[in-house]
């Protein structure tokens, strides 16, 4: 039983990582600021149900998420086209950037590659994730959690979390390299050809 | 003209790791003595080639395998060096996806949710 007088000091520091969970989840500015304020209204309303000692990260991340979910989603401005991602091979990226260049002996060319990619470049190729598969990853490799904490976050079987996220990886890594090849960083030709 | 078994797929559509994996299960191709068989999994007594070892990156790399498959597969990216460069690149990948999406939250959002919280709680205690 959590003392709600306590709910500011422990929950705030929270807030950039919500908030950039909220804007990949919305995908704009203005419904990510009105869905972190609603998910910490809500979170200091239910703060009394909080277990303390448990992990308050993930049960932030939970109420973030069950929010958008409910009332976010049907009103998005950009409707999903597609609820599902093709399937891409393992190592999909780092077989197209091997050898890619660089001048740094100290660091690989694949590495050195990553460099290039821009905040913006990243941010918009997980925000082009169908929804899912976009929630996982951003979970997993944003946010650092465990598929355990995801499975409990998401209300999704555990087995499901991580197909999505190893799926959702996947596919990431096709649309970076598709923004890779489409600046002519890489070559377009098959890997190792 | 595959002359040694097993492997020669494990990287299949991957050209420059199949035309690297030569580290550890070809031995050496300069002449100097006889090639010794370094394949980690004939080694350490497993079974683990590098398909298995790719397929199970995820895992290993999210510290999500009991503590002896972790270990399997750590030895197989020390010895195997078109994996081990796999998995480096991954981990890489992972921070750079990390470190490219955090936003700064606006001072407006800070306050506007202090606002509301603090707007709650005197409801809450009947307004005074």
């Amino acid at each position: 039983m959590a003392d709600q007088a306590t709910f500011t000091d422990v929950a705030m520091e929270y807030m950039p990582g919500l908030y950039s969970a909220a804007l990949r989840m919305t995908r704009n500015r203005a419904d990510a600021e009105d869905l972190v304020q609603e998910t910490y209204l809500k979170a200091y309303r239910s703060f009394g149900s909080f277990t303390e000692g448990t992990n308050l990260r993930a049960w932030l991340y939970r109420i973030l998420t069950n929010t958008y979910i409910n009332s976010y989603r049907a009103a998005q401005r950009r409707p999903e086209t597609t609820s599902d991602v093709e399937d891409v091979e393992d190592l999909y990226l780092y077989k197209r950037l091997a050898g890619a260049g660089g001048s740094d002996p100290g660091r690989s060319a694949e590495d050195e590659a990553l460099d290039l990619f821009t905040d913006d470049d990243v941010k918009a190729a997980l925000e082009s994730l169908p929804e899912a598969f976009r929630i996982a990853v951003l979970l997993a490799d944003v946010e650092g959690f465990s598929y355990k904490e995801i499975s409990e976050i998401t209300d999704v079987p555990i087995g499901t979390v991580m197909s999505r996220i190893h799926r959702g990886r996947r596919a990431l890594q096709k649309t970076l390299h598709d923004v890779a090849e489409e600046r002519g960083l890489v070559g377009s030709s098959a890997p190792g050809g | 003209m595959s002359t040694h078994a097993g492997d020669d797929n494990t990287h299949a559509g991957g050209g420059d790791v199949r035309g690297m994996h030569a580290r550890s299960d070809r031995g050496h191709e300069d002449g100097a003595g006889p090639a010794p068989v370094l394949d980690a999994g004939t080694l350490f007594g497993a079974s683990l080639n590098c398909e298995e070892a790719v397929h199970e990156l995820y895992h290993y790399l999210d510290g999500e395998l009991t503590e002896e498959r972790r270990e399997e597969i750590r030895i197989h990216l020390d010895w195997c060096g078109p994996c081990g460069g796999a998995a480096d690149f991954e981990a890489e990948l992972r921070r750079v996806i990390a470190n490219r999406c955090r936003d700064r939250v606006p001072q407006g959002l800070i306050d506007r949710v202090a606002a509301a919280i603090d707007e709650e709680s005197q409801q809450h205690d009947g307004g005074h």
